[in-house]
């Protein structure tokens, strides 16, 4: 995984999706985000974890301009993430999104909810719009529930729903924040499913969660925060059987004491 | 396998594709020290920070022509708002308070306020507030006709009312329940009482008759409940038990009137300003939240017959205007009353203003009652207790606590809607304002402005500090539910 | 519902027949009072040698009323007209003053309630100081406020505030105004306009169904804008502009008191109905302004966030998304709102504009002396708006219902 050391030009599709450099981010006075230096490859899988208010959830809602970083920069997919308008446009395009607490939109059935983007973003006609929503319904597993409305799904099945939505954008990379931190025990198993399958197939993801089995199924590296900054990170195995920093060995014992 | 990070090359770079790679973030990285925790950029915090979120923010997006259009307008609105804000206000200070006139010390009355050209002392152009007008009518806008020699019982009365009120608002002091239902029960006889002069000309035959009925329902009532009547009648007899308690409750009010403590007997249209504004609003939350209580279960009632009557007889009353109930409250009760039953002027309106309220506070308990959770219902009717018992236990006090926010709204309301009695003869705060402009001693191109300016800061204090409590209760109740 | 003591059949029998004998109760008690007070009222009626009957109403009105869209409608004539013109004119005056609030309210209340989310500090500190002041101040007061203090200090007849050159101006009878005279074509320039909204929706038909199929999106707004502008105004220049305007005359010249705003020229709005709208419209406003921003606020911040990273732009984010979550929670208290600007137009009756109540409860009343029938046709008026609203927003609410399990 180690990365040439060079500064040359590089062509539009490298194999780097993700360059955070020295970045900074403050809400008010407190700073949330220190120093954070982050590379992602093409294909390769992320797990972010550590305690709350350590900065993971802002790490990743700064990749697709959810919030806005004061300092440092952040480059995805070749893009510089600025303030120009262009960029955040093509940037969230090609970056997908799966929140904690799904944010389908009530209003409009699933196959809508999955069509809007292609639509209205790709502007692709609506016979293909379905068609592809059909297809990634069919990967998550709940092509009948097309015409449902959101309202009348489980959690479980809404967050899939979520995914599907995301990836009907055909997205570079996918981004996760804590995906079944809302679900209720017995359909954690399914979305996690669905994300292992994810991986497999060879899509680029970060994914910050709280389950550790995941990880180590899944992740290509592990990385910990904690106020504000990555503290270590690591192949899963290393990650979890030798932790080096004292508050990894903390964090890795609270979460996997129980 | 512990490494300490490289330092990134430059930080800028000029090739919009190039991504510098040279950042080491092999497998295996550990933090040696901590990054530092560093202030902020000017542009997120301090002085500059703040104006920019605030201010300026909506108006430097140029990134298409339509954002462009939207700051530029917005720059502008803002330039204004600010101009028409600043010129207003300062304007309104300037009238009411630097330019006014404060005092009369020779008593010349109007011509204290009169410019030059119209024959008094002030500089021509002036326009500002005369409040030796204000203070010379205080008592007619306050209090009304009211005679001076027996304001000290319209005091004493807001006194009572005030303290026993702010008693049950504070947190803190105990008994609060009680004194509560004293409040609701016991003052509203005293401040009639007081206000009035009592010694209603009530005959003991009616006293002694309704205590009588009185006894006699309620000894149906305990036969009903030992099991002497059954089935059906049963329930009746209970019914009639707690009617027999209201009667008699009535007969003991009927007492108090009749009693004679030696105090002026003033006529209700002696009453007015203040006083009246405060009788009417408050007469009419009080006399409302029972009978809104009522109708609001009757509405949700499975009798079909009360559901329909209790509907009806709210979307009567909600659809409407306040000014056709006065009208007929004060036109068409005398009509529907038998012969020689003459009415107060004041007490029909008051009987208009408690139905119109009643039916909206019918609404505001019925949107609490939906909002309790069906468990408690439930779990209620499992314990055994009756359709009364689990109301009056376990369901009301939930249903109100919860819709304190929504009482206090409609009692706002109501309070602003009393400025409609003016309309009908009564002369409440506005309707005194407005006879006070009729006084040829103090006539002055200000005396108009002078007079609607101070009520219209009294009903804003008065509905501005209720909506304050409405937000501050309803804050309190959410955060109790929410743990 | 009354509780549980005995076996399960004669309970049910039990609350089925308490049920029955509680209601029988109820309404013999109802029917009772209400023939009571029957009784009493027709007595006190004929005491007073009424009796109770709706013949008053072919009656001839003896009185004057301000000139307004009513008397203007009905051609209102003093010793001509009956008192059902008289009624008429009233719920005319009534609708027409509630309807020119409801647009201006829902205007001016769109635009404070969005305010009052703004980035910007002025903007948010203006709208909340305008929706705390108008909301605690009684609207009879505010309606004195510009009848006393604002219109009556307008120049005085002989005199006028221009508005605009020799076509509007401001004096204290009134806000005068062209009065559109039509001649045979404008009837083409009318009926083009119609031709022009339907041939919009026609195009956005058109460009949805192109959407579908190639996915490419045409600026409806703009075009539809364009035909709806440019079409009538097209035919109405080539029919020969078949609109005349009477412009208001004034005169300064000649006899005193023959100076001021000649009569017949013109359209003019009494400075009662100017004070009535403005105070409707600004007092409903703040009201409006709250329901809008609890509204918008109730749509959660993660739809927007969910929108904005499938990199949905934020105008379709709004069109799409948030708005039609918060339209349905804003139109129900909107249309309590409505309903409320119609019944409070009654206030009216303290400055003299010939709505409803002013003209029948007011004048009418003293005149015919008629108390039970005239009332209760007044109150038939505004029930009918109540109840219209009502099923209204019954019908709303469930169309828009979001699906549940």
């Amino acid at each position: 995984m180690a990365q040439p050391q060079n500064t040359a030009e590089q062509s539009v599709d490298q194999k780097t999706i993700v360059s955070m450099r020295n970045v900074n981010k403050w809400f008010g006075q407190f700073h949330v985000l220190r120093d954070i230096n982050l590379s992602v490859d093409k294909g390769e899988r992320i797990v972010v974890c550590g305690p709350s208010g350590s900065g993971k959830s802002t790490l990743i809602r700064c990749l697709n301009r959810l919030e806005k970083h004061q300092d440092g920069d952040i480059f995805v997919h070749g893009i510089e993430l600025n303030n120009d308008v262009k960029n955040i446009d093509e940037i969230r395009r090609e970056v997908g999104m799966v929140f904690q607490h799904f944010n389908l939109f009530p209003h409009l059935s699933i196959l809508e909810n999955c069509m809007l983007a292609p639509i209205w973003v790709r502007k692709t006609p609506r016979a293909e719009a379905e068609e592809i929503a059909m297809h990634f319904l069919t990967r998550v597993k709940i092509p009948e529930q097309a015409s449902k409305y959101p309202g009348q799904l489980s959690g479980g099945q809404q967050q899939r729903v979520a995914i599907a939505r995301a990836l009907c954008m055909q997205p570079q990379l996918m981004l996760f924040d804590e995906p079944t931190s809302a679900l209720d025990p017995e359909m954690i198993k399914e979305v996690l499913d669905t994300m292992v399958e994810l991986a497999d197939d060879g899509m680029t993801m970060i994914c910050v969660t709280h389950e550790m089995g995941f990880a180590r199924r899944v992740a290509d590296r592990v990385i910990f925060m904690d106020e504000g900054q990555i503290v270590e990170q690591n192949e899963p195995e290393a990650f979890f059987n030798n932790p080096q920093s004292d508050r990894t060995k903390l964090f890795l014992s609270q979460i996997l004491g129980h | 396998m512990t490494r300490k990070i490289i330092k990134a090359a430059p930080k800028k770079t000029t090739m919009k594709k190039a991504i510098p790679s040279d950042i080491d973030t092999q497998a295996g990285y550990v933090r040696i020290e901590d990054a530092p925790l560093l202030p902020p950029p000017p542009s997120e915090v301090g002085v500059t920070g703040w104006l920019y979120k605030n201010i300026f923010a909506s108006m430097s997006d140029f990134g298409s022509i339509p954002a462009a259009l939207k700051s530029v307008f917005v720059a502008v609105s803002t330039l204004f708002i600010l101009y028409f804000l600043i010129t207003q206000i300062s304007g309104l200070l300037d009238f009411a308070i630097f330019s006014a006139v404060w005092s009369d010390p020779e008593g010349l009355k109007r011509q204290a306020c009169w410019t030059v050209e119209q024959g008094g002392a002030l500089p021509n152009g002036w326009h500002a507030a005369c409040w030796p007008f204000i203070e010379a009518k205080a008592k007619f806008i306050f209090y009304g006709a009211y005679p001076n020699d027996d304001l000290w019982r319209v005091n004493l009365t807001y006194a009572l009312g005030g303290f026993m009120l702010a008693w049950v608002m504070i947190e803190r002091l105990p008994y609060r329940k009680i004194v509560g239902i004293l409040l609701l029960t016991v003052y509203p006889v005293m401040a009639t009482v007081l206000l009035t002069g009592g010694a209603f000309s009530i005959s003991t035959g009616t006293i002694g008759g309704a205590t009588i009925l009185g006894l006699a329902l309620i000894t149906i009532g305990r036969l009903g409940k030992a099991g002497y009547v059954s089935g059906a009648f049963g329930d009746l007899a209970l019914v009639a038990g707690v009617c027999g308690w209201l009667v008699i409750l009535f007969a003991a009010v009927l007492a108090v009137f009749a009693i004679d403590f030696d105090l002026e007997a003033i006529d209700t249209r002696d009453w007015g300003g203040l006083l009246i504004t405060l009788v009417v609003a408050i007469t009419g939350i009080v006399a409302s939240l029972p009978l809104g209580i009522l109708l609001a279960l009757g509405r949700r009632s499975e009798m079909p017959v009360a559901r329909f009557l209790c509907t009806v007889f709210i979307e009567f009353w909600r659809g409407v205007p306040l000014i056709t109930v006065l009208f007929m409250a004060s036109v068409m009760l005398p009509l529907f009353m038998p012969e020689g039953v003459n009415f107060d002027m004041l007490l029909r309106a008051l009987i208009g203003v408690t139905l119109f309220s009643a039916a909206y506070m019918a609404e505001v308990v019925r949107g609490g009652l939906q909002a309790i959770d069906k468990g408690q219902y439930e779990g209620a009717d499992a314990v055994g207790l009756s359709y009364w018992q689990s109301m009056r236990l376990i369901i009301l006090p939930q249903a109100l606590t919860h819709v304190i926010p929504g009482i206090v709204n409609t009692f706002i309301g109501l309070f602003k809607d009393t400025a409609l009695v003016s309309i009908v003869g009564i002369f409440d705060l506005l309707g005194a304002a407005q006879s006070t402009l009729a006084d040829a001693a103090w006539s002055t191109p200000v005396q108009g402005l002078t007079g609607y300016l101070v009520v219209a800061v009294i009903f804003f204090v008065f509905c501005f500090g209720m909506s304050r409590y409405s937000m501050f209760m309803e804050r309190k109740l959410n955060r109790s539910h929410k743990s | 519902m009354f509780g549980r003591d005995r076996s399960l059949t004669s309970l049910l029998n039990d609350t089925f027949i308490r049920g029955i004998l509680f209601q029988a109760l109820i309404a013999i008690g109802l029917l009772l009072s209400i023939n009571w007070l029957a009784d009493n009222t027709l007595s006190n009626l004929a005491n007073q040698g009424k009796t109770l009957g709706f013949d008053f109403l072919t009656r001839t009105a003896g009185f004057q009323i301000s000139p307004t869209l009513g008397t203007w409608m009905l051609d209102y004539k003093v010793g001509k007209s009956t008192y059902t013109d008289v009624y008429l004119i009233g719920i005319i005056n009534t609708f027409i003053v509630a309807l020119l609030g409801i647009l201006a309210a829902t205007v001016i209340g769109f635009t404070v309630g969005i305010m009052r989310l703004s980035d910007n500090l002025v903007f948010r500190w203006f709208s909340s100081f305008y929706v705390e002041v108008v909301r605690n101040v009684p609207l009879l007061l505010q309606l004195f406020f510009w009848y006393f203090a604002v219109l009556r200090a307008m120049p005085s007849k002989r005199e006028k505030l221009e508005l605009v050159e020799g076509v509007a101006g401001l004096n204290i009878t009134g806000l005068y105004l062209p009065a559109p005279i039509v001649s045979d074509g404008f009837v083409y320039s009318f009926l083009s306009l119609i031709g022009a909204v339907a041939i919009t929706f026609l195009v956005r038909r058109y460009a949805l169904k192109r959407q579908a199929e190639t996915g490419q999106i045409l600026p409806m707004f703009w075009i539809g804008l364009g035909i709806i502008i440019i079409l009538p105004v097209l035919v109405h220049y080539l029919n020969g502009s078949p609109l005349d305007w009477s412009l208001p005359e004034f005169k300064d010249t000649g006899p005193k008191l023959r100076q001021g705003y000649q009569s017949g020229a013109g359209m003019v709005l009494v400075p009662e109905m100017l004070a009535v709208w403005l105070a409707l419209s600004l007092y409903t406003a703040a009201f409006i302004a709250e329901i809008v921003r609890a509204g918008i606020l109730a749509v959660s911040r993660g739809q927007t966030e969910a929108a904005y990273a499938l990199g949905v732009r934020p105008n379709i984010t709004l069109r799409l998304v948030v708005i039609p979550q918060a339209l349905r929670v804003i139109i129900p208290p909107l249309t309590s709102q409505y309903l409320n600007l119609t019944k409070n137009s009654s206030l009216a009756v303290a400055i003299a504009y010939p709505e409803l109540v002013s003209v029948f409860a007011g004048t009418a009343l003293n005149q015919v002396g008629k108390e039970v029938e005239m009332i209760f046709m007044m109150m038939m008026v505004y029930l009918t708006f109540s109840l219209m609203t009502a099923a209204f927003m019954n019908w709303f609410n469930s169309r828009v219902k979001l699906v549940e399990r």
